[in-house]
């Protein structure tokens, strides 16, 4: 935030109805380090996103011995089960410790009933290593201290389960930024490496476990050794971290993440995120210069895999060519994914909307933006959706709750969430993620009702 | 502090949510952390809703904790108010917004609005869903037919005068409800059939002028006790209105129905209760389904749809109900009863786990449930169909299909007994499965039956079957023994495998085998 002005813009008078108006230059505070790139505006109002909670939907897919117990209100529960698909099925590893009167009104201890709910689970779930208990708003507000439970449970139930803490609450925390405070638990956790270390690769952000694989075999291509994962798929794989650490953010919405590891003396590795062929190929480039790989090894490795990138973005080209896109903000994912489908796909962006734009982390994606591309850093939803109406883009991309009523209204509709369900990061998924924006446009041209 | 995997309901401002979404002209403007937000998707994406549900949040976050929550609150009730000209404001808080305890009512009246402000309070540390749209209903109707009250001392009841038309509401139809969009078409034919006129439906497309004037009817149909039963009681005590006790789910149950609302209008019910009204009974007693005699069923679901259905098996398919119970804990006595009537232990619970354990060893052929119990009913192998919310998409089919009356009572016989008949073909592919064209490991038709295609991708990468193992005791079978139990029908083999390991361990025998098989058999004799 350093290099921005905080001063909000004044909640429901500067933001006008009209586009132009509205992200004038005078509203407009320009970035420090790009004077031209895109002008980055401030929004208060109605937000329209999940909570933090909602990461524990893919990061208990993703660790696949962990269990994520939300200590909160019957909302956190019904909030996760209904992200996670309305309904699904068999017992997940996630559960919600609901918060009652008796514990609000100091009859019951609140550290018994946590060690009594955490002591039933772990007896039906003999096969969790890594518990996390995650801070919710109703948690926050009444003060629970859930580091300092952690660390007792931990304690107590050593060396079969470990036991950490993170808020997901809708107070501090939008939609991914969950996965943020996740791994920033993880980090606080990590075995230190020391300085004698060799240097190794650290990727951070959750992704699907193929999309993982993928990486795994170009970076050992590239001959760069020791590459790791964070989150590792198991709990007793997760990396050590040191001074010879380097690593590359595989999302965008790691803020905390990426400052608690700069903190242990890792080094990060400012690149574009690995989405489209272009992302992609930056994002390795960015490891195969920090790790000394040769200019000509480098281009080798990614020919082949950055060639069928680009010839599956050809299929889907002609479909979203000129047409005009507009963000809703949702998860972060969004300004990589306007410079994608503007760079590689020759979409116009209308406004891209995000709840959190972290300046730095992003500073080679927003200079790449189209000049002039609007961007609004979190929101005041029925002012968002005036500006949506009158400037009428060709495809919305937005949150479940606003899909349906845009559509209705005429609108073309791409679900967020699914950006960040799908493997859609790689060579590989490039032309995946371009057919979810294509889809809902071809879909339109099919119905003839 | 409960531990929960599922819930049944959602907090109470969901239940209001649902109140305000049914009807026109209110706007809700709750106090709630961003996250809260999460629940418009379910009028959007269950219901398939075309708008955004009526309400904003204050979406406040926890710098503004240390600040102005309450300004917060005024500027959003404010701006809500102008942009959207509700006829009624309703303001409330979430579970969060309750414990800074910021009052959202007198923050709103204080702002000095055209309109009436119905402030809620819903303790969420305490209630629930259904509840909560029990009382935000309560609380808009009386706000609104309050001031039409007789005064106290006069006569209440409405005074009819010969040769009129009896008039009656009809209350209950929600936002989110299971078949309530389906029901109330199915119902309101009835009504009108018997010749009685309908003052007002609510909350299901009232405006609160429509709620003002709910004093002018002769009496109350209460389809769904569960969100009008605190209404229809307050209009009792208010206007001196009667109402309708019975559920019309199922073929008896509707013919009740009928002759209370004729009672209750003073009309004549002897048309609408000709045998031919609907194709159950005849269905039922049709040779093709001797087969349903007697077979064994579990039921849960909110507590009118359970009481109800569970009736419909026994007496009306000739099921053989092994399991009873609801989540609506505030009907725990009508449930208790309706499980002696059945010979059954009551199951008043919330517990999804404790509900699987139910389901488990009570071993029916058939659960009849929630979408939750689907899912069980999947891990065990056993025919489901779905008879009450928590509502999923499925639950909104494009066709009719209504749960009530007599088209109701054919749905239900379609959709109970169709589960169990693809149990039959799975029968015949058990019979068949040393075939080539069968080939190993094919699922079984019914449990891939009715999954929606949208969400069958999500709910694939997330389905982990193999997670639950079977719990219980180990006991060693013989290959023979093995191969004697695939032999038996799949939705009864899970019963045989418990049944004779019971019956191997009470008696110490270490290892099953054909002969330890059919001596249980013998045993528990079915
Ligand atoms: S916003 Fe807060 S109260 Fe609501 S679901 Fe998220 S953590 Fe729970």
């Amino acid at each position: 935030m350093s290099a921005v002005s905080t001063q909000s813009v004044p909640q429901g008078k500067s933001l006008g109805a009209s586009l132009g108006a509205s992200l004038g230059a005078s509203q407009g505070i320009s970035l420090g380090s790009c004077a031209t790139g895109p002008k980055i505006v401030q929004e208060r109002g109605q937000r329209e996103v999940f909570c933090g909670l909602t990461g524990i939907v893919w990061l208990h897919r993703k660790i696949q011995d962990a269990f994520f117990l939300v200590v909160g209100s019957r909302t956190c529960a019904h909030l996760i089960q209904s992200a996670a698909g309305v309904m699904i099925f068999a017992e997940p590893r996630f559960a919600t410790a609901i918060i009652d009167e008796r514990d609000l009104a100091g009859l019951a201890d609140i550290d018994d009933e946590l060690d009594r709910v955490v002591t039933r689970l772990i007896e039906r779930r003999p096969d969790i290593k890594l518990l996390f208990l995650v801070g919710s708003c109703p948690s926050e507000v009444i003060k629970l201290d859930l580091s300092r439970a952690a660390q007792r449970l931990s304690q107590q139930m050593t060396p079969n389960v470990r036991v950490l803490a993170y808020s997901g609450s809708g107070i501090e925390t939008t939609f991914t930024q969950g996965e943020d405070a996740c791994l920033s638990a993880l980090v606080a956790q990590a075995q230190r490496a020391d300085a004698a270390q060799k240097p190794s690769l650290l990727v951070v952000g959750a992704l699907a476990d193929a999309v993982e694989d993928q990486f795994r075999r170009l970076f050992a291509q590239m001959g760069i050794e020791r590459v790791d994962f964070l989150p590792a798929r198991r709990a007793a794989d997760m990396p050590m971290i040191g001074p010879g650490t380097k690593f590359l953010l595989a999302q965008p919405f790691l803020t905390d993440t990426a400052r608690a590891l700069e903190a242990l003396g890792a080094q990060h590795l400012p690149a574009l995120y690995p989405l489209g062929a272009e992302g992609v190929a930056e994002w390795l480039r960015a490891a195969a210069r920090a790790f000394g790989v040769s200019r000509e090894t480098f281009e080798a490795v990614i020919a082949a895999p950055r060639a069928r990138a680009e010839k599956s973005l050809e299929r889907w080209r002609p479909h979203l060519a000129g047409k005009r896109v507009f963000f809703v903000p949702d998860s972060q994912l969004e300004p990589p994914m306007a410079r994608f489908l503007a760079r590689e796909l020759g979409m116009e962006i209308v406004e891209i909307g995000a709840p959190y734009v972290d300046r730095r982390r992003l500073a080679e994606e927003l200079a790449l933006l189209p000049p002039d591309t609007p961007i609004v850093e979190g929101q005041d939803v029925e002012r968002q959706l005036d500006r949506l109406r009158a400037a009428r883009p060709d495809l919305a991309v937005c949150g479940l709750g606003l899909a349906n009523p845009l559509e209705a209204e005429g609108f073309a509709t791409k679900w967020s969430i699914e950006l960040v369900f799908t493997p859609v990061q790689g060579f590989e998924q490039a032309g995946d993620l371009a057919e979810l924006f294509a889809r809902p446009l071809m879909r339109r041209e099919l119905l003839e009702i | 502090m409960q531990l929960t995997v599922w819930t049944y309901e959602g907090p109470p401002h969901v239940g209001a949510m649902r109140v305000c979404a049914a009807m026109e002209g209110v706007h809700y403007v709750l106090h709630a952390p961003q996250g809260d937000t999460y629940a418009d998707l379910l009028f959007t994406m269950i219901e398939r809703r075309g708008t955004r549900p009526p309400v904003t949040y204050t979406t406040f976050q926890a710098r503004d904790l240390g600040g102005d929550t309450a300004e917060l609150f005024k500027n959003a009730a404010r701006e809500a108010y102008e942009r959207y000209k509700p006829q009624v404001l309703v303001v409330g808080s979430s579970c969060t917004a309750e414990l800074i305890q910021d009052d959202p009512g007198g923050l709103a009246m204080a702002l000095g609005l055209d309109a009436p402000v119905v402030p809620l309070e819903l303790p969420a540390y305490q209630r629930k869903e259904n509840w909560g749209a029990a009382e935000t209903f309560y609380r808009i109707a009386r706000a609104m037919a309050g001031p039409h009250a007789p005064a106290p001392g006069s006569s209440s009841a409405r005074a009819r005068e010969a040769g009129q038309r009896a008039r009656c509401n009809v209350l209950g139809p929600c936002s989110l409800g299971f078949r309530h969009r389906d029901d109330l078409v199915e119902v309101l034919k009835i009504i009108e059939s018997l010749g009685v006129d309908v003052n007002v439906v609510a909350p299901l497309g009232a405006t609160p002028a429509d709620l003002a004037r709910l004093g002018e009817a002769d009496f109350n149909v209460v389809l769904y006790p569960e969100i009008a039963g605190q209404t229809a009681s307050w209009l009792q005590r208010t206007f001196g209105q009667k109402a309708t006790r019975t559920i019309p789910i199922g073929v008896g149950a509707t013919r009740a129905f009928i002759r209370e609302v004729a009672e209750l209008a003073d009309v004549d019910p002897s048309a609408l209760l000709r045998p031919d009204l609907s194709r159950l009974p005849w269905y039922s007693r049709s040779v093709d389904s001797t087969y349903l005699t007697g077979k064994r069923v579990f039921v849960f679901g909110d507590a009118s749809h359970a009481i109800a259905v569970a009736d419909v098996a026994a007496k009306e398919l000739g099921l053989k109900v092994v399991g009873l119970g609801s989540y609506s804990r505030e009907f725990a006595r009508e449930i208790r009863e309706a499980a002696a009537r059945h010979g059954v232990e009551p199951l008043v619970c919330d517990d999804y786990l404790e509900v699987e354990a139910a389901i488990t060893a009570a071993a029916p052929e058939l659960v009849l449930g929630t979408q939750m119990e689907r899912h069980v009913a999947k891990r065990l192998r056993v025919p489901c169909a779905v008879i009450s919310a928590p509502v999923h998409v499925q639950d909104f089919p494009a066709r009719y299909s209504p749960q009530m009356g007599f088209e109701g009572a054919n749905v239900l016989f379609d959709s109970l007994v169709h589960p169990l008949m693809m149990g039959l073909e799975e029968h015949l592919l058990g019979m068949f499965r040393g075939d080539f064209e069968f080939r190993d490991g094919v699922a079984p038709s019914h449990l891939g039956h009715g999954e929606a295609p949208a969400e069958t991708a999500s709910e694939n990468d997330l389905e982990e079957d193999g997670e639950v193992k079977t719990r219980g005791a180990s006991v060693a079978w013989t290959l023979d023994a093995e191969k004697e139990l695939r032999k038996i029908p799949f939705f009864v083999r899970g019963k045989a495998r418990r049944n004779t390991e019971s019956y191997a361990l009470e008696r110490g025998v270490g290892r099953i085998d054909v002969e330890t098989l059919y001596d249980a058999k013998a045993h528990f004799g079915r």
